[in-house]
């Protein structure tokens, strides 16, 4: 093998294996921080003598770590993708308006009563992936000037998508019967808290498919995210690819917003914080992604559960606020490089 | 002789617009040079578009090795085709030889990644184009004809039979255009590629070129060796009236533009 002049870095297959060994463990240590600590500290070995602790651990605990976990993921591996697709850095389902139009199609379900199954699915589901469907759609065929996607313009028409979803959301809560106004509200406000395992499990049956397309989707995204004309002469089919995309995201986003709220910007700081660790290669982002979104969301959901001294944050507003930071941030740093 | 790739009687007009391009053909033969002249928005780039999957003609077809270019499937129309385009935006930092090895994904089989052959391969395509210093440099960091070196040796990692390129010299200086035009008649030589390539420098087409295509407004004007059609009265046909003049000195062509 010959010699370059220069160390090159280490082939993306070892850096791959490198980072999901790190965030593995980063995700196996947030989760157990997430489990013991709480409003209730939990020691291990009360779990075998209490049964009162027990019934905390297992009804009200565990599940809604998993939550987290399963929230967490979604959104950064949805972030991730969205990022490459539209080769905007500040692209995530929250300024892309997936967020807000599944928030709406969620709303409208709850507001109609709409809480029937099919095929095991709660309609809820459905209404919501068709909302962040719709909302995608509808932005990118705003900003798609001629051939091209303009970067601000697809910010912009995102963040007035979401505007309008939410004065659609107030409306119908407005409109709505007291009953049903006062779900909207509850779970618009964005919170994890959920009662034993039915949720989680019925989530996790939706979202690992969805998350496992997504992942193997990887290649063409790195390929997408450098280039558009680039990647289809490499042989990516640029369309086929965008539609699985949109439609992957606003299932995984619809159906995360359908039960833990519009949680904003995780799908922002988690694919940069798995960059500036272990590169730019999404084949490594993405599945970097999901494990750190896991690890992060439990984070800050054990923050908001215990950062006041009676009763629990939002975790919403704790990732909106260090979203929002990393946001300007990453936008001040892209203004230095003269692309937006 | 069989053409590699052939184009015939392609139409195209963008919606809304006039036509771009009207029964334009062109053959382009195995190991040769084929150079694609005109105005500003006289169909050159759709034309180059076309050849590369990019656009799907209106009517008329594009043939490669004898096969519609649409039937081909796309990885393998990949190790076949390659396309440089005028410039490449870059939205994240990613480090030249990863750019590099994307040339290289044609190749790579499906959920694998490339390996220290293709990593090899990388590495010399960046040699030959003399920016092997750039590798670990970030896309971003880059000057633009910098970053044009490197989506060169992107386009040469991918192992193409046919190199297309749209207008490959904006953005680089005078020796870079030389040394540019330089490498792409020794990979002729040597890998027996053909390159199409749309250009503005009339200078060096009439040194290393084997045939030129000249469109306006869409139409094939002239079509031929340099010497055919670097003619001042064809050019003042292509041009119209920028006053652009050739002439044989020496044995050399010399083109130049009277202000």
């Amino acid at each position: 093998m010959r010699k370059w002049p220069i160390a090159l870095p280490s082939t993306a297959g070892a850096r791959l294996l490198v980072a999901l060994a790190v965030l593995t463990v980063a995700l196996a240590l947030s989760v157990i921080t997430g489990l013991l600590v709480g409003s209730q500290r939990i020691h291990p070995t009360e779990l075998f003598s209490d049964p009162f602790t027990r019934t905390l651990f297992f009804r009200l605990r565990l599940p809604r770590v998993l939550m987290g976990l399963l929230i967490g993921a979604s959104l950064a591996l949805a972030g991730a993708a969205l990022q490459a697709l539209f080769r905007n850095p500040l692209a995530e389902p929250y300024t892309l308006g997936v967020s807000g139009g599944g928030a709406l199609g969620a709303s409208l379900a709850i507001a109609f009563g709409w809480t029937v199954r099919v095929a095991g699915i709660p309609l809820i589901f459905v209404a919501a992936f068709a909302g962040g469907m719709l909302a995608v759609t509808l932005v990118r065929t705003i900003a798609r000037g001629g051939a091209i996607v303009l970067p601000g313009a697809l910010l912009l028409s995102g963040v007035v998508v979401n505007l309008v979803c939410s004065a659609a959301v107030l409306t119908i809560q407005y409109v709505a019967d007291p009953g049903a106004a006062l779900r909207i509200l509850r779970w618009i406000v964005g919170s994890l808290d959920v009662v034993g395992f039915d949720q989680v499990w019925q989530m996790f049956l939706v979202l690992a498919p969805a998350w496992l397309a997504l992942i193997a989707m990887s290649r063409q995204l790195h390929l997408l995210a450098m280039d558009e004309d680039t990647a289809a002469t490499l042989g990516v089919n640029v369309r086929r690819c965008e539609t699985a995309v949109h439609m992957l995201c606003s299932l995984i986003v619809g159906v995360t917003v359908a039960t833990g709220g519009a949680i904003a910007f995780v799908g922002l700081i988690v694919p940069h914080a798995v960059r500036l660790m272990f590169g730019e290669d999404l084949r490594i982002v993405m599945p970097g992604s999901l494990l750190l979104g896991g690890a992060f969301l439990v984070l800050a959901d054990t923050l908001a559960r215990t950062v006041l001294p009676s009763g629990e944050l939002p975790v919403g507003a704790i990732t909106g606020l260090l979203g929002g930071l990393a946001f300007l941030w990453l936008l001040r740093r892209r203004q230095q490089n003269a692309v937006l | 002789m069989t053409a590699l790739l052939e184009a015939r009687q392609l139409e195209f007009a963008y919606p809304g617009s006039l036509p771009a391009l009207r029964g334009v053909s062109l053959r382009v033969l195995p190991r040769s040079m084929t150079a694609v002249i005109g105005a500003n928005g006289s169909g050159k780039s759709t034309l180059i578009r076309i050849l590369a999957g990019l656009l799907q003609p209106q009517s008329g077809s594009v043939l490669l090795d004898g096969r519609p270019l649409k039937s081909w499937d796309p990885r393998l129309r990949a190790r076949e085709i390659s396309y440089v385009p005028q410039s490449m935006a870059v939205a994240f930092p990613f480090p030249a030889i990863d750019v590099v090895l994307s040339g290289r994904s044609p190749h790579v089989a499906r959920f694998h990644f490339e390996s220290a052959a293709d990593h090899a391969k990388a590495m010399e395509a960046l040699e030959t184009v003399d920016a092997a210093y750039l590798a670990n440099r970030s896309m971003t960091a880059l000057s633009g004809g910098e970053r044009q070196m490197v989506i060169l040796a992107r386009a040469l990692a991918q192992d193409p039979r046919i190199l297309l390129l749209d207008e490959p010299s904006a953005s680089l200086d005078l020796k870079h255009r030389a040394a540019l035009i330089r490498t792409l008649t020794r990979l002729r030589e040597q890998r027996a590629l053909s390159v199409v390539m749309v250009t503005h420098d009339l200078q060096f087409t009439g040194a290393s070129f084997d045939r030129i295509l000249a469109l306006r407004c869409g139409e094939a004007v002239a079509e031929g060796t340099p010497d055919e059609v670097l003619e001042s009265r064809l050019l003042a046909g292509i041009y119209g009236e920028a006053g652009v003049r050739a002439q044989r000195v020496d044995g050399q062509l010399l083109v130049w533009t009277e202000l």
